[in-house]
């Protein structure tokens, strides 16, 4: 089957959504993001990137890849090299066998991406299904671009075998087993249930609506008279986290009522219908929560995290009443 | 957010590509638009960027004033840190800022020198000057 790319707002539900729809089931992004319950919150001040702590609006990466196994009867093989040279051989004869082959890369390395977005991330994930005969450049389909691209051996060697926090050592992996007809009746639901666990009840206070509190205390401490910059840092980053890293905007809470929708109408539930259509307005809070950090960044508003932390507020208690609703509805 | 409410405002960072988010439809269905950009996004990038920026700039200075080797300025420039960089190589953090004294670092052996050069992606030559 000819390889076909498709442009998608997150890398991870992007690459597996292409290569099932590859071995013959039709597969939405937003199907196998959330069918593999990658929706949620964590605001992880232990873990510290570039001096700030994490803020991710989704579980931990290849959370999805190996998520969608269990619903799907689907089976991945996963394989990691000692060598960038072992990965390169490998690579290229599961490419001349017809494969198409999912990859973790570093986006540092990859030179087609915009240079004010290659920081040194080492988990994105990006598909390759073949060779330039002429130039042995790879032909890549990376969801988060709008066409498929080509990227230079070298160039991808370092980007497969970059070192750091999640090292990817050259991971390739593809269905090692074609999907079956899935139970939607059966998985749907089950999924749903799943991503309602992460927000209500992970006894962690820094995961789901738990979370989003606890960062909104975070903000309240903040020295705005003090410290403006290291302030604006901080709040910055969360907005970077809920809208620059290919989320489909709104920390991947839209990307989630695209899903609802598709599951009201595989399970027949219109109720999903209406969850979805308040997700959408939740999505809308975020984005406004979001429009008013960067007021405050480029000085148009004055610098008050305390505003922003009453947004965050109200927030996590509609995303509580929301996932309480969601829990009731399957 | 409506269909046509998606920001197309021509983000820079973005350099000329688009990015796919997903929007509202008049009939409701949630799907993918194509968006040239937010400024908001702009905004936090423009603004961590310009902090990785700053610290590389700041680092070309002191070099220039002696304060610091090379190695410094090219690690931010690189976007990295010394914890990043030490995980590259597997050279202690310590001994990294130790190479950041001018007069120990222009006393590190070729094959120091190469082992930075290798992870930051550049020539041996480059390492030991900045531009």
């Amino acid at each position: 089957m000819e390889f076909q790319h498709s442009h998608a707002s997150h890398c991870e539900s992007g690459v597996m959504a292409s290569l099932l729809r590859q071995h013959g089931l039709p597969m939405s992004e937003a199907m196998a993001f959330g069918l593999s319950s990658a929706l949620s919150f964590a605001y992880l001040p232990i873990i510290k990137i570039n001096g700030l702590p994490l803020v991710a609006y989704r579980m931990p990466p290849r959370h999805i890849i190996k998520g969608l196994q269990k619903p799907l009867g689907l089976s991945m093989r996963f394989e990691t090299f000692g060598t960038p040279a072992a990965g390169e051989a490998r690579l290229n004869q599961l490419l001349a066998e017809g494969k198409v082959v999912g990859m973790q890369t570093s986006i540092f390395w990859l030179p087609y991406i915009p240079e004010d977005l290659r920081f040194h991330f080492n988990a994105h994930n990006v598909l390759a299904f073949g060779r330039d005969a002429q130039s042995g450049d790879y032909l890549l389909s990376d969801p988060v671009v709008e066409h498929a691209v080509t990227c230079a051996p070298a160039d991808l060697g370092r980007a497969r075998f970059a070192k750091g926090m999640l090292a990817p050592k050259g991971l390739l992996y593809y269905p090692d087993k074609a999907p079956g007809t899935p139970a939607w009746g059966k998985i749907l639901p089950k999924a749903i249930r799943k991503t309602t666990r992460v927000m209500l009840d992970t006894p962690l206070p820094i995961i789901g609506v738990k979370g989003i509190r606890r960062l909104a205390n975070a903000f309240d401490r903040l020295d705005a008279k003090g410290a403006p910059a290291a302030t604006k840092m901080f709040i910055g980053q969360v907005v970077r986290m809920q809208e620059e890293i290919g989320t489909g905007g709104a920390g991947f809470r839209f990307i989630y009522a695209s899903f609802l929708q598709e599951a009201a109408e595989l399970l027949g539930k219109s109720q999903l219908d209406e969850l979805a259509g308040t997700l959408v307005d939740i999505g809308d809070d975020w984005r406004e929560f979001a429009l008013a950090t960067a007021r405050m960044i480029r000085d148009r508003d004055p610098l008050e995290p305390s505003a922003l932390s009453g947004k965050l507020r109200r927030i996590a208690d509609r995303e509580q009443a929301f996932f309480h609703d969601l829990r009731r509805a399957v | 957010m409506l269909e046509n409410e998606v920001p197309q405002e021509d983000n820079r960072t973005l350099d000329g590509h688009r990015k796919a988010v997903y929007a509202r439809g008049s009939d409701g269905r949630v799907r993918i638009v194509q968006s040239t950009g937010w400024e908001v996004e702009e905004i936090v990038t423009r603004q961590a960027v310009d902090d990785l920026n700053r610290l590389a700039e700041e680092a070309r200075q002191r070099v220039q004033a002696g304060q610091t080797s090379p190695l410094e300025y090219h690690m931010h420039h690189r976007r990295m840190d010394v914890a990043l960089l030490s995980q590259l190589t597997g050279i202690w953090q310590w001994r990294i800022r130790r190479h950041f004294r001018p007069d120990v670092f222009s006393r590190l052996s070729p094959a120091l020198l190469a082992r930075y050069a290798e992870v930051m992606g550049i020539g041996l030559e480059e390492l030991k000057k900045v531009d």
